[in-house]
C-alpha cells in the first residue's frame, strides 16, 4: 500500500515532510524492480541537490539506478545504516530504508509531485 | 572452404520451413539500390595453399635476430606447458563466462589470476584484465579524475613514451590538463614534480622500473600526493615485481602494468595484457570485469562475474569504462606461467635478468668512447651513450644478426646517440659477449 | 575442486631454468627491494597441468557444442588460423622492429598481413580506409567517436551530442561518453526499427553523430537506412555503423555504399577468431575518404616497389590509441580466415547465417512469443512472455538448456524486449544441430506448462548449480586470502 502521508516523483522517489526537514527514499515499486540492493552511493552531507537531478546511485546485482532528488535543498543527513545494510531498502523502503534528508527545501516544488493515489495511477500506466 | 555443413537437400527443407523459395528472399529488406557496388575478393583457398602462403610470409620476417630490444615488451622464456594448456579449446573457443555454471573453469582461472596480481602488487583488488599497459594507465587516470573531481594529471618522464602518447590521444577531446616532468639522472625528479602538485591535480603517473630501466622507490612521492588528496599511480613490470618494492609497499593507490612478459609472446604488438590493482576505497570505480567467489544453494564454492553494475551493459553511458571484451586468454596464459614458475621461480627469472643485464653493462663499459649511464640503479634494461647516432648503429648491428636495442632519439629529442638495451634470462653469456664485441666493431667502422 | 593456492607445497617449482652463466651477481640496493615476497603458488609441472586440464573440463566452448549467443557470432574457429598465428616468424616478432632504421625490411611479412587485411576490410565494407589498432569492438567504437570529435574540431564545430537507439548495445553509449559526448536515446518504433520521426525531432545542429547497427540488435534490417543517412548529413552529423552484426550481410550490403562515415568490425565475431573466454578481440575501424586523415598512427603504406612500410606522416591524426599496430595475431587469424573463404565463401557464410536464424525462428514460433514476426537476419529475438504466465522466466529456460548440453542464448538483451532471448545460430551449425536445439526448446516450453518447477532448479547436471550473486557482491571476495 502506498503511504498517504507523503509525495512521489516520476522517478519513484518519495518525500515526507517532518517540520522543516524533507525525508526521502525510494518506493516499494522501485526496490522490487531493482532486486536485492547491494550498495548505495549516498550524496555528501552538506551538498546542494536540485529537483530531478542525480545525487547518488543504488546498485543491485543486475542493475544500477540513479537516485534523483525529488526536491531542491541541502543534504542535512544521510542514512549511514545503508553502508552496512543496504538491503533494508528492500525490506522497509518507507521507514527504516530512508536515504537522505534535506533542509532548506523549496516548498513550491512539492506541488508538482504526485500524491499516493496519483502515483498508483502512474504505476498502472507505466506497466 | 567456408565450414558450412548443410547440403542442397537440407537447404531446400529449411527454406520450405521459412516459407520462401530461395535464400535471396530472406534478404528482401535490403533495397536493390543498396546491393554492393563491388565485392571482389580473391577466391577461397584450400588449407594446404593457405599453409604454404603464410609459412612464406612468416619467413619474410627477421625473427632470428638476437634480441636485446625491450622498451616495455620483452623476449622472455615461455614454458611449453603454457601453450599446451592455453590451447585447450574449452578455454579458447569459449565466450565471456556470463553463464557461470558451465564456465567455472575460466572463472576460477581468472579468480586465481586476480589473486596473482594482488600478491605481486600487494594491493587488495585486481580486475580480470584490460587491453594493455597503456590503456590500463589511461583507465587509472579516468578513475582518479572521477574519484577526486579534479582534471589535471602529472606524468613522470620515465613513463613509457608510447603510453604518454596514448594518454594524449585519449584526452584530446576531454579538457584534461597533462603536465609532463622529465627525469633527473634517470630517476623521478621529486622537486620538479612537487612544483606541479596542487589542488587541481587528480593523479601522478609513475613507472617502475621506468622506460630507461631505472628502479626507484616512490614512497616519498606517494606520501606527498596523499597529503594533497592526489592519487599515486604506478605502472610496473611484473617480472621485476618478484624482487622490487611492491606498489603497496610504496603507498601507491592504483597499480597498472603490461603483463606480456608473463607467458605471452611478443607477437608483433598484440594481443597483450593490461592489469590493474587497487585498494578497497577504489574497487567500485575499477573498470573491467571482476570475478568473485561465492557458493551455490548446496554450499559448494563457485565463481561468478561480479560488481557488474559498474559495467557498460548495465550502466551504459555512466559505466566506469566502455570495456567489454578484454584479454582473458592472455590473463590465463599469465596465470599458467606464474603457476609454473611459482614464488621461487619468478625470483630466479628476475635474478637471471638482473645479473645478465649487469654483465652486459660490464662488457659494454669496456668499449672505448661508449658510456654506460650509471647515475641510478637499473633492473634489466639500461641506457648507453654512443659516439655515433644510435639509429645508425642499430642499422649496422642488424646486418650482424642483432636487434641491439632501441634508439631513444625516436621518442626523446636530443637523445639521438642513446641506446636502450634490454637483457632477459634468454640471453646467454656468449650472446652478450658477441653483442659487446660487435658493438665495438660497428662503432669503429 | 580446490583452488591452485591450496595445492602449494613450499619449495616446489614447475619450471627448470638454466643456472646463471655470467660472472656477475648484482644485489639490488635494499631500499628498492621488496620487503615481503609475493606469495605465488608452488607446484610441480604435473600438478599445474592437471589443475588446468581439470579446469578446462569445467568450461564450455564452441568446440563442445552449440553456442547460440545473439550478437556474439559464435561460429567455428578454424584450426588452421591457430596454426598460422603460432608460426615463429610471426609470434616471436618484437613490435619495435619496424621502428628501427631499415626496420621495415625486417618485418615485410607482418606488415603485408596488416596492409592486405585493411584492403580486404575496405572491399567487404565499402569504406575507403581502415585502422587495425583498436583492440576490441568497444575500443573500435571509442576510436570511431574520437574520429568524430576530430572531424568536428577540424571544422570548428562545437557539437556535444550523440544519438543512439534504445536497443543499442551498452558499449555504444559508454564509448560515446568516454569520448566526451553526451548521449541521447532514440526510441525504437512498434515495428522493431528505428523511429525515424523521433530521430527527426531529436536531431539538432548539436548532434555530432548517430550510432547505428543494421541489422539492429533485434536482428531486423532497416530498409530506410538511406533516409537516416540523409537526415544525419543534413545536420552535419556523422553516421557511425556498429559492425557487430556484419555476419548477416557480407556480400549483400556494404555500410560504405549506404553512406555510413565511420564503422568498426569485430574480428572475433564475423571473422571467426576465437573469443578466448572473454578476449582478446580486435575492433578495426573503417572510414570514408575525408576522415582518413584523422586515423590513428602509425599507418601501413605500400611503396611503388611493392614493399610495405610504417608511416607517421599524418599531421591531423588522433595519435596513438594502442601501443602498436593492433592485436596482431588476432588480425592474422582473421586474414587467414578471409583468404580461406574468399569472396564467395563470405557471401555463403552470411546466406547460411540468415537461413539458420530464420529456420530456428519459424520452428519455434508456435512454442514461443516472437515480438517481431517477420524475416529476421542472422539472429532472432524471442520472448518468454508466454512461459512467464506459468512463472517461468527467460533465465530458467536458459539454465534448462544447459542441462540438455547446449550453451544458452543471450538473455535480457536487447533491453526493450521483455524476457528477451536472442538466438544467433551462425552458419557453421548443421541442420541436425539446429533440430536438436529446437527439440530441446520445445521440450522446455512444454515443461513450462506441465511442470514449471523443474525448470526453476536448472541446471542440475553441472559441477555447481545457480550461484548466489548477491552474496558475491556483499562479500567482495575477489582474491584468495589465506593466513600466511
Amino acid at each position: 500500500m502506498t503511504p498517504a502521508d507523503r509525495k512521489y516523483s516520476r522517478t519513484h522517489e518519495w518525500v515526507k515532510i517532518e517540520g522543516d526537514i524533507a525525508v526521502t527514499g525510494i518506493t516499494d515499486h522501485a526496490q522490487d524492480a531493482l532486486g536485492d540492493i547491494t550498495f548505495v552511493e549516498l550524496p555528501k552531507k552538506g551538498s546542494q541537490v536540485s529537483k530531478e537531478k542525480e545525487c547518488g546511485v543504488i546498485e543491485s546485482v543486475k542493475a544500477a539506478s540513479d537516485l534523483y532528488s525529488p526536491i531542491s535543498g541541502a543534504i542535512s543527513e544521510v542514512n549511514e545504516d545503508l553502508e552496512t545494510a543496504p538491503e533494508v531498502i528492500n525490506s522497509d523502503p518507507y521507514e527504516k530504508g530512508w536515504i537522505f534528508k534535506i533542509s532548506n527545501f523549496n516548498k513550491s516544488e512539492l506541488d508538482s509531485l504526485m500524491d499516493a493515489a496519483a502515483y498508483e495511477k502512474f504505476l498502472e500506466t507505466e506497466e | 572452404m567456408s565450414f558450412i555443413a548443410n547440403t542442397e537437400e537440407q537447404h531446400k527443407e529449411m527454406l520450405r520451413v521459412c516459407g520462401v523459395n530461395s535464400v535471396e528472399e530472406l534478404f528482401a529488406d535490403i533495397p536493390p539500390a543498396l546491393k554492393p557496388r563491388s565485392f571482389s575478393l580473391p577466391n577461397g583457398k584450400s588449407e594446404l595453399e593457405i599453409s604454404s602462403f603464410f609459412q612464406d610470409l612468416a619467413n619474410r620476417n627477421f625473427s632470428h635476430l638476437t634480441n636485446f630490444l625491450g622498451g616495455g615488451f620483452y623476449d622472455h622464456f615461455i614454458p611449453s606447458a603454457v601453450d599446451a594448456l592455453a590451447s585447450r579449446s574449452e578455454f579458447y573457443t569459449a565466450y565471456t563466462p556470463y553463464q557461470p555454471e558451465i564456465s567455472q573453469g575460466m572463472l576460477q582461472a581468472i579468480y586465481e589470476y586476480q589473486t596473482d596480481i594482488c600478491r605481486l602488487t600487494g594491493l587488495d583488488f585486481s580486475n580480470a584484465s584490460l587491453y594493455d599497459g597503456g590503456t590500463a594507465l589511461f583507465e587509472a587516470c579516468q578513475m582518479a579524475i572521477n574519484a577526486t573531481g579534479r582534471r589535471k594529471i602529472v606524468i613522470d618522464g620515465g613513463v613509457n613514451p608510447i603510453y604518454r602518447k596514448m594518454i594524449q590521444s585519449y584526452t584530446a577531446n576531454l579538457s584534461i590538463e597533462l603536465a609532463e616532468v622529465p627525469v633527473s639522472h634517470g630517476q623521478s625528479d621529486r622537486a620538479k614534480i612537487a612544483e606541479y602538485l596542487d589542488e587541481k591535480t587528480a593523479a601522478v603517473l609513475l613507472q617502475n622500473p621506468n622506460f630507461f630501466g631505472v628502479i626507484d622507490d616512490h614512497s616519498d612521492i606517494a606520501e606527498k600526493c596523499h597529503s594533497l588528496g592526489i592519487l599515486a599511480v604506478q605502472s610496473v613490470y611484473p617480472i621485476a615485481m618478484a624482487l622490487l618494492k611492491s606498489p603497496a609497499e610504496q603507498g601507491i593507490d592504483i597499480a597498472t602494468g603490461e603483463g606480456q612478459s608473463l607467458g605471452n609472446p611478443l607477437s608483433f604488438g598484440g594481443p597483450y595484457l593490461g592489469f590493474m590493482a587497487v585498494g578497497k576505497e577504489m574497487v567500485r570505480k575499477m573498470p573491467g570485469r571482476m570475478v568473485a567467489a561465492t557458493t551455490d544453494s548446496q554450499g559448494r564454492t563457485g565463481y561468478v562475474l561480479s560488481l557488474q553494475a559498474r559495467e557498460q551493459h548495465i550502466r551504459r553511458e555512466k559505466a566506469t569504462s566502455n570495456i567489454c571484451s578484454n584479454e582473458a586468454l592472455c590473463a590465463l596464459r599469465a596465470h599458467i606461467y606464474l603457476s609454473l614458475v611459482g614464488k621461487e621461480g619468478l625470483k630466479d627469472v628476475a635474478r637471471l635478468c638482473v645479473d645478465k643485464a649487469h654483465y652486459a653493462k660490464e662488457r659494454i663499459k669496456q668499449i672505448p668512447n661508449v658510456q654506460v649511464m650509471e647515475s641510478s640503479p637499473t633492473f634489466n634494461e639500461f641506457t648507453v651513450k654512443l659516439p655515433i647516432d644510435a639509429g645508425e648503429c642499430i642499422g649496422r648491428m642488424i646486418e650482424h644478426g642483432f636487434a641491439a636495442g632501441f634508439p631513444l632519439g625516436r621518442y626523446y629529442p636530443g637523445m639521438e646517440n642513446y641506446l636502450l638495451i634490454a637483457v632477459t634470462e634468454k640471453r646467454t653469456k656468449y650472446e652478450i659477449g658477441r653483442l659487446a664485441e660487435t658493438l665495438e666493431a660497428v662503432i669503429c667502422q | 575442486m580446490s583452488i591452485i593456492f591450496e595445492k602449494s607445497v613450499k619449495g616446489r617449482k614447475g619450471v627448470s631454468l638454466p643456472c646463471s652463466d655470467v660472472p656477475v651477481h648484482y644485489e639490488i640496493p635494499g631500499k628498492y627491494r621488496r620487503e615481503k615476497d609475493a606469495e605465488l603458488c608452488e607446484l610441480s609441472e604435473l600438478q599445474v597441468v592437471r589443475h588446468f586440464t581439470e579446469l578446462s573440463r569445467r568450461n564450455f566452448g564452441v568446440d563442445n557444442s552449440f553456442y547460440p549467443l545473439g550478437s556474439c557470432t559464435m561460429k567455428y574457429n578454424p584450426k588452421i588460423c591457430e596454426k598460422v598465428a603460432g608460426l615463429e616468424g610471426f609470434s616471436s616478432l618484437h613490435p619495435l622492429l619496424p621502428q628501427l632504421r631499415r626496420g621495415g625490411m625486417l618485418t615485410q611479412g607482418a606488415l603485408s598481413v596488416l596492409y592486405e587485411l585493411e584492403q580486404q576490410l575496405c572491399e567487404i565494407t565499402g569504406m575507403d580506409a581502415f585502422t587495425l589498432q583498436p583492440l576490441a569492438g568497444a575500443h573500435g567504437e571509442l576510436t570511431g567517436m574520437m574520429l568524430v570529435a576530430a572531424y568536428h574540431r577540424d571544422k570548428g564545430n562545437h557539437k556535444t551530442e550523440v544519438l543512439i537507439p534504445d536497443e543499442a548495445h551498452g558499449t555504444n553509449p559508454s564509448s560515446a561518453s568516454i569520448a566526451g559526448f553526451k548521449v541521447r536515446s532514440v526510441p525504437t518504433a512498434e515495428n522493431g526499427l528505428l523511429d525515424i520521426a523521433a530521430l527527426e525531432s531529436t536531431i539538432s545542429d548539436n548532434t555530432a553523430a548517430i550510432m547505428l547497427t543494421n541489422p539492429n540488435t533485434l536482428g531486423l534490417f532497416n530498409s530506410q537506412i538511406e533516409k537516416v543517412a540523409e537526415i544525419a548529413h543534413r545536420h552535419d552529423a556523422l553516421l557511425y555503423y556498429d559492425g557487430a552484426n556484419l555476419n548477416a550481410i557480407m556480400g549483400k550490403f556494404r555500410p560504405g555504399d549506404a553512406k555510413f562515415d565511420v564503422m568498426h568490425v569485430n574480428l572475433h565475431k564475423t571473422f571467426a577468431t576465437p573469443h578466448g573466454g572473454g578476449g582478446p578481440g580486435s575492433g578495426p575501424v573503417g572510414v570514408r575518404k575525408d576522415l582518413e586523415q584523422f586515423l590513428p598512427i602509425s599507418r601501413i603504406i605500400k611503396r611503388s616497389d611493392g614493399t610495405y612500410a610504417l608511416s607517421y606522416d599524418y599531421p591531423k591524426s588522433i595519435g596513438y590509441i594502442a601501443p602498436f599496430y593492433g592485436n596482431f595475431s588476432v588480425c592474422l587469424k582473421a586474414y587467414t580466415y578471409i583468404l580461406m573463404l574468399g569472396g564467395d565463401g563470405l557471401r555463403r557464410a552470411s546466406e547460411n547465417a540468415v537461413l539458420n536464424a530464420n529456420y530456428v525462428m519459424h520452428s519455434l514460433k508456435e512454442s514461443f512469443n516472437i515480438p517481431y514476426l517477420r524475416t529476421c537476419m542472422h539472429e532472432c529475438v524471442l520472448s518468454a512472455k508466454k512461459q512467464l504466465e506459468n512463472g517461468v522466466h527467460a533465465i530458467d529456460i536458459a539454465k534448462a538448456l544447459i542441462d540438455r548440453g547446449f550453451h544458452p542464448m543471450t538473455i535480457y538483451f536487447p533491453l526493450i524486449v521483455k524476457e528477451a532471448m536472442m538466438i544467433e545460430p551462425t552458419e557453421t551449425e548443421s541442420k541436425e544441430m539446429l533440430d536438436e536445439f529446437i527439440g530441446a526448446m520445445k521440450e522446455i516450453a512444454e515443461l513450462a506448462e506441465s511442470d514449471p518447477e523443474t525448470l526453476k532448479n536448472a541446471p542440475v547436471t553441472t559441477p555447481v548449480c545457480r550461484l548466489d550473486e548477491t552474496k558475491a557482491v556483499k562479500e567482495m571476495n575477489f582474491s584468495y586470502k589465506e593466513n600466511f
